[in-house]
């Protein structure tokens, strides 16, 4: 950062969890669904209607809280926060205040190879508030996101840059992943994140007025946004003025964060215990059982990568990236015990067929178990690196097994030395010229000779053993 | 929390409270509502005054376990029969008063 001040910057991610139906209804949380096709009395705020909690969402609240160090409250509570907007119908919305499921906990995540800790200070359950859609004389209402599930994560004020707050958004969003409690479908604001970000001195250890940037849906626009946002700042403050405590929010098209409102129309939410709704006691039972179902985590895979299967840091931390690649790895590498070459494979071929058919690996044409097979064809010699492309192409679109590939296409490497002599004699007699210019010192021929040979084996000679025979014949005489 | 040593309610905050209410209020009715409200917040007071020290706030009065509801989806009425009783509709959307 420039001129001797430092950004502290906090995230607030709002995640909606993975559940069928509502928070608080059993409506569906479908996300393409007509206009207010997901609604019923409670969602639309009817009067008399009560809300009931949805299990899976204190589950998934729970296992997010868990993966993410948080200690998990045994008796949490919901509280109203009111305001009057039309797209909350009841006039507040549900959430959590003081008493939040989880808190004091700690997200770890790399950028650049360099380790961050981040203090997470909570997460609270809350509902989803309605779509409205503004014209000139009237607003439009489509309530089905009303009551969606959401976990709102909330960092301490720990991030320094704005690429550090976007590592730490993409860290979340692969916990969460993880635990399989959120799909983090950007497009479709599955994860939505508001941004404090504050400028101070360096060496300063009181904090600076904060701006809060709001409703960011992409991992680029939060760090853009805090970058013109830190700009501001500093800039603002060598000119001498006061940084005023207000509500900003990004316009993409224009790279710029625009007032949205400050801090004397803020809002006072009065927030009290929801009546209508029990304390959620989380007993030592449930945490337990919770406990084991929490999977190996991206942080820990990668470290068991480098560490026990000799993967590098850059190959573990893109193939942990997500949970089904992973998954696709081990089950490939278990095959055949070649960690390095699974990897390798993986991340070029696999990932550029997957890309170009836009789809995702559990969707891989070729399965992870022949994936195995083709590498340790390779490493037991039957077939060589080459030919293995080329199977990989025809178990791409026939979803063959390699071996049927190579039973019907006669793929097989040709290993035996007696055969390869034989080709490599009728090579020699047919290019007697070059030989001799090979004999008289031009040695770099060489390569036309390997050419050569594997072009008339079909690319099914074992290279190794073409080098090795053709050094033999071509220095020490036919 | 109000301040414990005087509940009257001053013009300005009755504004803001009815600001936050979307009430609209004549002159008289802040006046009337100052009093009336002060005198609700005068009867809190009263109840403040009771020792509370060591004991566990309260946010229930049952004992009721919290009831959970398994995560199952349920259509009970078409988006028609939703809007059915909205005063201004458009299509399937509820139709209000710009809010921007």
């Amino acid at each position: 950062m420039s001129r001797n001040f430092e950004a502290v910057i906090g995230l607030e991610v709002h995640a909606q969890l993975k559940t069928k139906s509502k928070i608080f209804c059993a409506d569906s949380t479908q996300f393409d669904a007509g206009d207010n096709e997901n609604t019923s009395p409670v969602s639309v705020g009817m009067p008399g209607t009560l809300p009931a909690l949805n299990e899976r969402v204190v589950e998934q609240a729970i296992k997010a809280g868990l993966a993410l160090n948080c200690h998990i409250r045994p008796v949490s509570i919901f509280a109203r926060k009111n305001y009057f907007y039309p797209d909350l119908p009841k006039g507040y919305q549900i959430s959590q205040y003081d008493k939040p499921i989880c808190e004091n906990g700690s997200v770890e995540f790399k950028l650049q190879g360099k380790a961050h800790q981040i203090r997470i200070e909570r997460a609270h359950l809350e509902e989803d508030a309605g779509k409205s859609t503004h014209f000139g004389d009237y607003t439009l209402l489509n309530y089905n996101r009303a009551g969606i599930p959401l976990l709102e994560i909330v960092s301490g004020p720990d991030l320094r840059s704005p690429a550090e707050a976007a590592e730490y958004a993409k860290a979340l969003r692969q916990i969460l992943r993880y635990l399989d409690v959120c799909d983090g479908n950007l497009e479709e604001g599955s994860l939505r994140c508001d941004c404090n970000i504050s400028v101070r001195l360096r060496g300063e250890t009181k904090l600076g007025t904060k701006v809060e940037i709001k409703n960011i849906n992409s991992f680029r626009f939060i760090e853009k946004s805090l970058e013109y946002e830190i700009e501001r700042q500093i800039e603002a403050v060598e000119r001498g003025e006061k940084i005023i405590q207000e509500t900003r929010l990004w316009d993409p098209d224009k790279n710029k964060t625009f007032s949205m409102r400050t801090k004397e129309d803020a809002q006072d939410y009065r927030y009290f215990p929801d009546p209508d709704l029990l304390p959620v006691i989380v007993t030592k039972e449930a945490l337990e059982k919770f406990k084991k179902e929490i999977p190996e985590l991206p942080l820990a895979r990668s470290r068991r990568f480098t560490e026990e299967l000799g993967l590098s840091e850059n190959d573990a931390d893109a193939i942990v990236s997500e949970r089904e690649i992973a998954d696709y790895f081990e089950s490939a590498s278990r095959m055949c015990g070649n960690f390095k070459a699974t990897a390798n494979w993986i991340m070029t071929e696999v990932l550029r067929e997957l890309n170009e058919s836009k789809l995702s690996i559990i969707q891989s044409r070729i399965t992870a178990e022949n994936l195995g097979a083709l590498i340790k064809l390779i490493d037991a010699g039957t077939i060589s690196g080459k030919i293995a492309k080329t199977i990989f192409s025809e178990m791409w679109t026939s979803e063959d097994s390699p071996e049927k590939i190579i039973k019907t296409k006669g793929l097989v490497q040709i290993s035996d030395s007696s055969a390869i002599e034989k080709l490599i004699d009728e090579v020699l007699a047919a290019n007697t010229s070059q030989v001799a210019e090979f004999r008289s010192g031009k040695t770099k021929l060489f390569g036309f000779f390997v050419g050569a040979a594997m072009k008339a084996s079909k690319g099914q000679a074992n290279p190794d053993l073409v080098n090795e025979i053709l050094q033999k014949k071509l220095k020490g005489g036919l | 929390m109000p301040d414990t040593k005087t509940s009257k309610l001053s013009t300005t905050e009755i504004t803001h409270i009815a600001k936050l209410a979307r009430l609209d209020l004549s002159a008289n009715e802040t006046t009337n509502y100052s009093l009336q409200l002060s005198k609700a917040l005068d009867y809190f007071e009263q109840i403040s005054q009771v020792e509370t020290l060591g004991i566990v706030p309260l946010v229930t009065p049952t004992e009721i376990e919290n009831i959970l509801r398994k995560d199952e989806v349920y259509k009970e009425l078409s988006s028609e029969e939703i809007l059915k009783n909205a005063p201004h509709k458009t299509g399937h959307l509820f139709t209000v008063p710009p809010v921007v």
